[in-house]
């Protein structure tokens, strides 16, 4: 499952994308991520008949992504993102 | 002093409806589904999988009463008591506060299995305009989501939005639909602000300018429709397309919203304000299947 946190407003679209089918749970990402934008839970609530845990945003981030990330988004030269570095799996991806 | 008129255009007309031809008393599994959402307040209680009474109301102030009320409301149409539910689940923004529920589901799931049941196994694409965010959902044919997005920071593009214009041009929400084609000459463009807030000072601003209510309307239904469009097109569209919720009662933004998306919406004749409701009733029937019921 493709499961896309985030929110769209009048100043763009500000989605992370995390494929579920992908994630294990691991919670590297949530190691890396410098503002806990990611939590692990032991089951995913959009997918209730599922039991192993996997990785979400964070309720309270979900709906201020575009200010939460931006830390790790600066204008020019843009490093790699901690959370997708961090991700072996290849599950996280950014829309903006 | 002269008495306050006061009418509430956006008010839109409660039902309850129980199915005649199912008698409860021979089913094993009663489970129930209550989605209380920002606006409105469904349940559904299904007798094996197949729906035998539901209700829709206005959301109050309060989740646990308003999820005890939709289940009165359902139950008044029958005459079960309510004792008899062996499973309940909640699901919408007010989930965790349904007081006799069992468990909570969220409502994406919930709607794509909803969905699933009330318009058949083919849909492939949900898409969910409720009181406070839409949902678009890609589901297989059991109705398990495969890829979704919701936006619920922003009420542009969502029923409360609708409802703030209804009051505002003094159209009943149910006539929203049909007074929104009712303009003379070519369709006025939508309107630009996505804020409600600020699109409805700019609809003000057109009704100075001469305006009339219904090219008003259909401008905001456009600009709602091209809103819609733009948060499916990142899920991504896969025939067949279903639409639940409120909204896809206004033909006035389904009809402007569906040749953007180039495909022809699902037919149901259900209420497509329960398909959440419906869902949770569904994963219940599911829970005691598997004899993860209740504990008795």
């Amino acid at each position: 499952m493709l499961a896309n946190y985030g929110y769209k407003d009048a100043s763009g679209d500000f989605f992370i994308t995390i494929d579920t089918d992908k994630c294990d749970g691991c919670g590297d990402c949530v190691e890396a991520c410098p503002v806990d934008v990611f939590e692990v839970v032991d089951e995913d609530p959009n997918d209730p008949l599922r039991d192993e845990p996997v990785a979400m945003i964070a309720g309270d981030k979900k709906k201020k992504l575009k200010y939460e990330c931006n830390p790790c988004k600066p204008p020019s030269n843009r490093p790699p993102l901690p959370c997708t570095e961090a991700c072996e799996a290849d599950a996280i991806s950014h829309s903006w | 002093m002269a008495e306050e008129k006061k009418e509430e255009f956006w008010r839109w007309t409660e039902s309850n409806w129980n199915n005649p031809d199912i008698d409860w008393k021979n089913s094993k599994f009663i489970t129930v589904g209550i989605d209380v959402g920002s606006v409105s307040s469904q349940s559904v209680i299904m007798t094996d999988g197949k729906i035998f009474a539901y209700s829709n109301m206005r959301t109050g102030s309060d989740s646990p009463d308003s999820a005890r009320n939709a289940l009165k409301y359902a139950l008044e149409a029958t005459d079960m008591p309510e004792d008899r539910m062996d499973y309940c689940i909640g699901t919408g923004y007010g989930r965790v506060n349904v007081p006799f529920a069992d468990r909570s589901i969220t409502e994406i799931a919930c709607h794509a299995r909803g969905a699933n049941f009330i318009y058949g196994s083919k849909v492939r694409t949900v898409l969910d305009v409720g009181g406070q965010d839409i949902k678009a959902i890609q589901c297989d044919e059991k109705g398990k989501v495969t890829n979704f997005l919701m936006n619920d920071k922003c009420a542009a593009g969502t029923g409360r939005g609708m409802e703030v214009f209804s009051d505002l041009l003094g159209v009943p929400i149910n006539e929203v639909g049909d007074r929104s084609f009712e303009f003379k000459g070519e369709e006025p463009a939508a309107v630009s602000s996505t804020c409600v807030v600020y699109a409805k000072s700019e609809a003000t601003g057109l009704l100075r300018k001469g305006w009339t209510k219904e090219e008003v309307l259909a401008a905001y239904c456009k600009a709602m429709a091209e809103r819609i469009y733009s948060l499916v097109e990142r899920v991504g569209v896969q025939p067949e397309f279903a639409v639940t919720g409120g909204m896809a009662k206004n033909r006035g933004v389904m009809e402007r919203v569906m040749p953007m998306i180039g495909l022809e919406r699902m037919k149901t004749e259900w209420d497509t304000q329960i398909a959440g409701a419906a869902g949770a009733a569904l994963f219940g029937y599911a829970l005691c299947q598997k004899g993860k019921g209740r504990k008795k």
